[in-house]
């Protein structure tokens, strides 16, 4: 539904967005996830047909966005960084306005509207004056804004900023009902956003894409790194030591202590090793005191930064 | 022509649930409504003066309605518009700019053509409208004097030309810029550079002098006041609004570029 290929956005000397490839097929939801200046919006600009690529081709529903970027814009709906909204307009007018630039037919545009509106949780605020809302409530005009017209292709650019959580929940799971029958490409820095939501991910640091996979694949693929933590009683130094002769064991570090006697240390060991046995082993034989072990994963944010950091370097 | 129409609307409902227009409207019907009030009071006096000259000496001079009001009237609203339109057309692009929506409306399926008319054919619309509560001044002449009805109605017909020229130019200075005041202060800057252009033709060559003139907003109203209307005029005013319009969609598809 969406091929991006070797697209490229160069402004001025700085390159926004580094020759990258991907393929979004109809029905999925595509993440995509980035830290700032990744080059998110500028990729969702060039899909959208608000900035033509510098180079290489990008085509939605097999249209080109530079050749035909009419067609193309008739089957996108698009839910700008900052949602672009008119502050003196009430929130029913703005989305019959949008109903109708978006080509709705006349004697939909209300039910369009109205049924919007309740999809978006906007029943209680539909006579009020947009400059009025809270930053949430403008949020979430911005997202109806891009469904009025029941677009085949969503694309969002951090569709949950600014809403409670309750709200982020909310839309996450209108996100994932939407698929399906929409394509989709959402982004955000929000990890779990995406593991909850997307299909599939795609990891763009600096302009190029870092990896392409599933939630799920990217998890396990990093996960290699298992944690422990364990608070020993006795000297750090030769706990320490001890620890570092189990041959599973790729780094230690102190967390807690120094020169007390209680002390803590997070353990990391290899892929799909499980030290915890041997840990509880080597510090009881050495005749140091056990006090606690549990494991700590990685959270999704450092994955996230290792591969940001990680593969750009490579 | 169904995105015409919606950008039209939405333009227009913009204009009045903000107070610009209003407060436009209620200066310009000020300032009209004083001068009109003292040219008929002039005219009149005028007139009473040289009733009694006549029946003193005789020989009644050829005293013009249209000549001493109307055409004063119709120099005064040309005026006047160079202040007011800048004003109104300053927010067309600038806001949307400013504020993001510019990417909802290159986004949408609508052509920039499509949005550039919408919003051209709106403050046209609105223009008509404050011009139009002049009309009441012409229905007080009507009841109480005679005047030649040919002149007035060419003299709307030149100041609604000249205006939609105006906004042509204003709409062209929003399209530049992100800010509303260099937006007005464009407008305004170019409108009276083409007002004032026509003078620049006494102290220039003969050949640079003509086409200064010719360029003059004010040497095509002229006409129209005095109630001749030739193509010759209506043609200059279709092609500056056509220029305009047409440098607009220009900026417009090249700040996509940037
Ligand atoms: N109009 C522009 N002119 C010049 N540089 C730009 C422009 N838009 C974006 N950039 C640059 O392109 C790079 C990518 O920006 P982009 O907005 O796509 O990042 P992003 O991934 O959306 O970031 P964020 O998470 O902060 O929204 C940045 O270095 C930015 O400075
Ligand atoms: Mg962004």
């Amino acid at each position: 539904m969406i091929e991006v290929e070797h697209l490229s956005k160069y402004f001025g000397r700085t390159t926004a967005v580094d020759n990258i490839s991907f393929r979004v097929e109809k029905g999925e939801i595509l993440g995509f996830l980035g830290p700032n200046g990744a080059g998110k919006t500028t990729t969702m600009r060039i899909l959208t047909c608000f900035l033509p690529a510098s180079a290489g081709t990008a085509r939605v529903a097999g249209y080109d966005v530079f050749k035909d970027s009419l067609e193309v814009r008739k089957r996108i709906g698009y839910l700008p960084e900052n949602p672009p909204l008119y502050n003196d307009m009430t929130v029913r007018y703005f989305l019959e306005f949008n109903a109708k630039i978006k080509g709705v037919e006349p004697k939909q545009q209300r039910s369009r509207a109205e049924a919007t509106m309740e999809k978006c949780g906007l029943q209680e605020v539909k006579e009020t004056i947009i400059g009025k809302l809270s930053r949430g409530y403008k949020q979430r005009v911005g997202l109806a804004q891009a469904l009025v017209h029941d677009p085949e292709v969503l694309i969002l650019d951090e569709p949950t900023i600014g809403l409670d959580p309750r709200q982020i929940i909310e839309v996450r799971q209108l996100i994932k009902e939407l698929g399906g029958e929409h394509t989709i490409i959402l982004s955000t820095h929000i990890l779990p956003e995406v593991s909850v939501t997307c299909q599939r991910v795609v990891i763009i640091n600096k302009g190029k894409i870092a990896a392409v996979d599933t939630p799920e694949n990217l998890t396990a693929r990093l996960k290699g790194s298992e944690r422990v933590y364990v608070e020993v009683e006795g000297p750090v130094d030769q706990v320490e030591q001890r620890i570092r002769q189990i041959p599973d064991v790729t780094a230690v570090s102190v967390e807690s202590g120094g020169n007390g006697k209680r002390n803590g240390f997070f353990v990391e060991s290899k892929v799909k090793a499980d030290v915890r046995s041997q840990l509880a082993a080597a510090i009881t034989s050495s005749g140091f005191g056990l006090l606690e072990m549990r494991r700590v994963g990685l959270s999704l944010e450092e994955i996230f930064l290792q591969l940001t950091t990680e593969e750009a370097e490579g | 022509m169904r995105n015409i129409a919606a950008i039209f609307h939405k333009e227009l409902k913009t204009y009045f649930t903000s107070p610009i227009a209003y407060v436009l409207a209620a200066v310009f019907l000020v300032i009209t409504g004083y001068f009109f009030y003292g040219m008929t009071v002039t005219f009149s006096n005028e007139c009473l003066y040289y009733m009694q000259y006549a029946s003193r000496y005789g020989g009644m001079p050829a005293l013009n309605l249209n000549q001493q009001v109307i055409r004063g009237m119709f120099g005064l609203i040309s005026f006047i518009s160079l202040f007011i339109i800048p004003m109104l057309t300053m927010r067309l692009y600038a806001e949307e700019k400013r504020s993001g929506t510019m990417e909802l409306l290159m986004t949408s399926p609508v052509r920039i053509t499509e949005t550039l008319l919408g919003k051209f054919f709106a403050c046209f619309s609105l223009y008509a409208v404050i011009i139009g509560l002049t009309v009441l001044y012409q229905i007080i002449l009507g009841v109480y004097g005679h005047p030649d009805w040919g002149p007035v109605l060419s003299g709307y017909l030149g100041t609604l030309l000249m205006g939609a020229a105006f906004i042509a130019v204003g709409i062209f200075a929003s399209s530049v810029t992100e800010s509303q005041i260099i937006a007005v202060v464009l407008g305004f800057g170019a409108l009276l550079l083409f007002w004032v252009i026509g003078s620049a033709s006494i102290f220039t060559r003969p050949g640079a002098g003509k086409i200064f003139s010719y360029l003059s907003i004010l040497t095509h109203m002229l006409p129209f006041q005095k109630g001749v209307i030739d193509t010759q005029h209506i043609l200059f005013y279709l092609s500056f609004i056509g220029f305009f319009l047409f440098l607009t969609v220009k900026v417009i598809e090249s700040q996509r570029w940037r």
